[in-house]
């Protein structure tokens, strides 16, 4: 438990008694199911997500067992068709975002001086509807349904002539019942950043990880509703007859390709942009100083998040369309490199003029920009639209996004694991295993992606189950085979860090690294309320920074400790000006309740049981209704006019 | 009461604070203005995919065989349903300064209108589907996807006013320091209102543009 034995000053024993009984949760089974703590909400996420790539990833394994050699016999091609439509699927929606948000829903409110989320109900609804959409997609491959259309699902093949069964019934409701959760948790994130940051910390004072998730979540504000529009028009063309796709009756497919992208390119920034984030946030505790050129990163960040919807048609270049909308795209494409382009320079900077210190996290992070790089230099190759019609659906364009993905996700979340564990869990990681597992997991994910660069321009197309030895592609393959041996091992040591940490690991101080955000001001791990006082932020650095940690010791005043309730500040959105303390809501099994009406209602409508998917409806507003009833209050309290 | 901090704890407790008057957004405002965002941009995404299939299709559109969109039906449900968010500002007004009554009543008529305008709708199926399905062609399918969409969110909307007039029957709901749910459903309501201006052009005047 907590390494916090005396209390600050500033902070009574009596205060800190009222805290931890008012934000205490009972560790019974049922309190196990109701909490609203965005803590634990965000390891589940954490861990959750975690559990998708491991499926995702075994997937990865058994494709490169049947691509090792030529003409092998490991899987079928339906089965192969099934198994790279879930890899890509859960990797984008079930690890990639989930995980991000779970370390936004641990962080954020840590980073900003809060006490939970905004919407504490909201964020546990928000899991359990990410877990059930989850579950909901990966339980169809046991019965050989599984989505099995590649995971951008072009029409026509995923209309119900080309494609029958419920693979891409799955696929469409799966996705939409998962939106759900992005878009909860996104206003969450959003409302949080706005009105929940502790006094003082004014917009030019928030971490730049918060204000990664909080582009992110203004992304997927304006970009999710074109999959889903697109996912609701997929299923009623399959389930109930409609054309939008089908050119005999006037639709037109490449409407599935522009609404797609139109989601699917901010997508790509969505995912990348919060890890990106993590980078920012782990880079100041390794070089000792603060991210170089902080209001640079911070419009790079805006601009990205603008740029990024202008430029989906150039996943599109092969599609047809006119000749000068590919100059437009491949303009804004090349374009946006520019903002991407600052980042990296900044965080070079601030290596270069900082004193680096070698561990497992800085390790990642410069691992990520090497491997980003290479991925972003490909990915400038595609804005070219000649270039990119000579290498498209090939290898080549499997390597460049894998790069992109891994280099800049999955190593900046491993940096992130590794740095916040001794938060998250209160317990060090072993240094030497940590190391061990960066250098299996780098070397593997070149070694399995760097020779798709060359069969993919030797001409070989992705999504093929297997090829013929003619062409001269399997001494390429069975080095990419062996690389992802070696990567999956990486990885398994990576989870085997974590399970030892948590078993054998030496307890954690509240700040191992001496960082400088509010997260290392908490214990570790942090109490149920997280600060004892709420600080008073004085400075980009506020850990790092001496009159911020008086306002919580010896200058702690009563508004900011807030001990006689379940209670958090709200301040202004920009400046941060103290508004008033809020009432927190208690534990509740209300969220609960709803996904799983949710996910009773979206599998009657997979199996077309209708009736029992009308009554699920019902149960959700019920629930809703229930959920949100105001409660009784005297007159004199509500104010009311006699 | 905590007699911990004196004067500061006093001045900031749970009593004080339900009095006093809510200074600048409220984070239930801004969660409603960004759900209202999202749906906004999920209309967008509706009445864009309408004009690409249109323009996409040819130069008769409607498609052979349908005719262009009566007028009159629409434009009567827009009389409707229009002036039906004055009534709910009426009545956040009135339960701002603790008139119950105002809030009763003004849900109350903007429910008859909401009403008013689904059977409106109801009617005009009735008439529009002798002619053509959302199985006919592709104009079918967009017809009917964007007005039954909307119908559903105006549905959505009479759930949420039909729940707080339930609410506001009971006495010890809402007041002029909690009418927070009040405002919500409002902004959920103006923006149900406001986006049927963007079909009625979409899907009724611009076939005769």
């Amino acid at each position: 438990m907590s390494t916090t034995t005396t209390p600050p000053p500033g902070v009574s024993a009596q205060d800190l008694a009222r805290l931890a009984e008012h934000w205490a949760e009972r560790p019974t089974l049922r309190g196990w199911f109701s909490t609203v703590d965005h803590k634990k909400i965000g390891r589940r996420y954490l861990v959750t997500a975690g559990f998708f790539f491991v499926l995702a990833g075994l997937s990865a394994l058994v494709m490169r067992t049947q691509l090792a050699r030529p003409e092998a016999g490991v899987v079928s091609p339906q089965e192969y068709n099934q198994l790279f439509s879930m890899h890509g699927t859960a990797m984008i929606f079930l690890f990639a975002t989930p995980m991000l948000f779970g370390f936004g829903n641990f962080l954020v409110p840590l980073m900003i001086g809060a006490r939970d989320m905004a919407f504490p109900r909201l964020n546990a609804f928000g899991y359990w509807v990410f877990l059930f959409a989850g579950l909901f997609m990966w339980a169809s491959l046991p019965f050989g349904a599984a989505p099995n259309n590649g995971w951008f699902a072009y029409a026509p093949l995923s209309e119900e002539q080309h494609n029958p069964g419920l693979h891409m019934d799955v696929y469409a409701l799966g996705l939409l019942f998962l939106g759900i959760s992005t878009t909860a948790a996104s206003i969450n994130f959003i409302v949080t950043a706005l009105k929940l940051r502790a006094p003082g910390m004014s917009l030019n004072r928030v971490p730049l990880f918060v204000w990664a998730i909080v582009a992110t979540a203004f992304m997927v504000i304006f970009a999710l509703p074109a999959l889903n529009a697109d996912n609701a028009m997929l299923f009623l063309d399959r389930r109930f007859g409609t054309h939008f796709f089908d050119p005999s009756a006037g639709g037109n497919v490449l409407l599935w390709q522009h609404l797609f992208w139109i989601f699917g390119h901010p997508d790509v920034y969505i995912i990348v942009m919060p890890a990106l984030g993590i980078v920012s946030a782990v880079l100041p505790a390794f070089t000792r100083r603060g991210v170089v050129g902080y209001p640079l990163i911070v419009l790079s960040i805006v601009s990205i998040s603008i740029i990024s919807f202008g430029v989906w048609v150039h996943h599109m270049f092969a599609t047809g369309l006119p000749q000068l909308s590919y100059s437009f795209f491949s303009a804004a494409s090349t374009i946006i490199t520019i903002p991407s382009g600052i980042q990296i320079f900044a965080w070079l900077a601030t290596m270069l003029l900082g004193r680096l210190v070698l561990r497992v996290p800085l390790l990642y992070v410069i691992g990520f920009v090497v491997t980003f790089v290479l991925g972003g230099f490909t990915g400038a190759m595609f804005a070219v639209t000649a270039f990119d019609q000579q290498v498209t659906d090939s290898y080549f364009v499997v390597a460049h996004f894998h790069y992109v993905l891994i280099g800049g996700a999955v190593f900046p979340m491993l940096a992130g694991i590794y740095y916040w564990l001794p938060k998250i869990t209160g317990r060090m990681y072993h240094e030497r295993l940590g190391r061990w597992a960066f250098w299996l997991v780098f070397a593997g994910m070149h070694v399995t992606f760097f020779p798709m660069h060359l069969y993919g321009l030797f001409g070989m197309p992705r999504r093929v189950y297997t090829y013929r030895s003619e062409p001269g592609w399997d001494g390429w393959n069975l080095v990419s085979t062996v690389g992802s041996y070696l990567l999956a091992v990486g990885l398994l040591l990576v989870l085997v860090g974590v399970v030892h940490a948590l078993r054998r690991g030496r307890p954690a101080p509240p700040d191992p690294w001496e960082g400088d955000s509010l997260e290392w001001t908490t214990a570790s791990p942090p109490e149920p309320y997280n600060f004892p006082v709420q600080p008073r932020v004085h400075s980009l650095h506020p850990a790092w920074d001496e009159r911020t940690a008086d306002s919580v010791g010896a200058g702690a005043t009563a508004d900011r400790i807030l001990s006689d309730g379940r209670r958090t500040l709200i301040t202004s959105e920009l400046d941060a000006h103290p508004e008033r303390a809020v009432q927190m809501p208690e534990s509740t099994l209300m969220p609960l309740v709803l996904a799983g009406a949710l996910l009773i209602f979206f599998t009657s409508m997979l199996l077309a049981w209708y009736p029992v998917a009308a009554v699920a409806a019902l149960a959700v507003v019920a629930t809703i209704a229930v959920w949100l009833w105001p409660p009784r209050r005297p007159d004199e309290e509500l104010g009311v006019a006699r | 009461m905590s007699d911990h901090g004196g004067v500061v704890a006093a001045a900031t407790g749970a009593e004080a604070l339900s009095t006093e008057l809510p200074v600048g957004r409220s984070a239930g405002w801004w969660g409603m203005v960004m759900f209202v965002a999202t749906e906004a941009t999920l209309f967008a995404c509706l009445l864009g995919s309408y004009f690409y299939l249109r323009f996409q299709y040819g130069p008769t559109w409607p498609p052979d065989g349908i005719e262009t969109p009566e007028l009159l039906t629409p434009l009567v449900m827009t009389a409707v349903l229009l002036p039906s968010s004055l009534p709910v500002v009426w009545a956040e007004r009135g339960i701002r300064q603790g008139q119950r009554w105002r809030l009763r009543s003004g849900l109350a008529a903007t429910i008859v209108l909401g009403v008013t305008f689904l059977a409106l709708e109801a009617a005009e199926y009735a008439e529009t589907l002798k002619r053509f399905t959302m199985t006919t062609d592709v104009y079918g399918s967009l017809f009917y996807l964007i007005t039954g969409f909307h119908g559903l969110h105006v549905l959505v909307g009479l759930t949420m006013l039909g729940w707080l007039l339930a609410a506001s029957l009971r006495d010890g709901s809402f007041g002029s320091h909690r009418h927070e749910r009040v405002r919500n459903a409002a902004i959920y309501w103006h923006f149900v209102d406001l986006v049927w201006v963007a079909i009625l052009f979409t899907v009724y005047l611009s076939p005769r543009l």
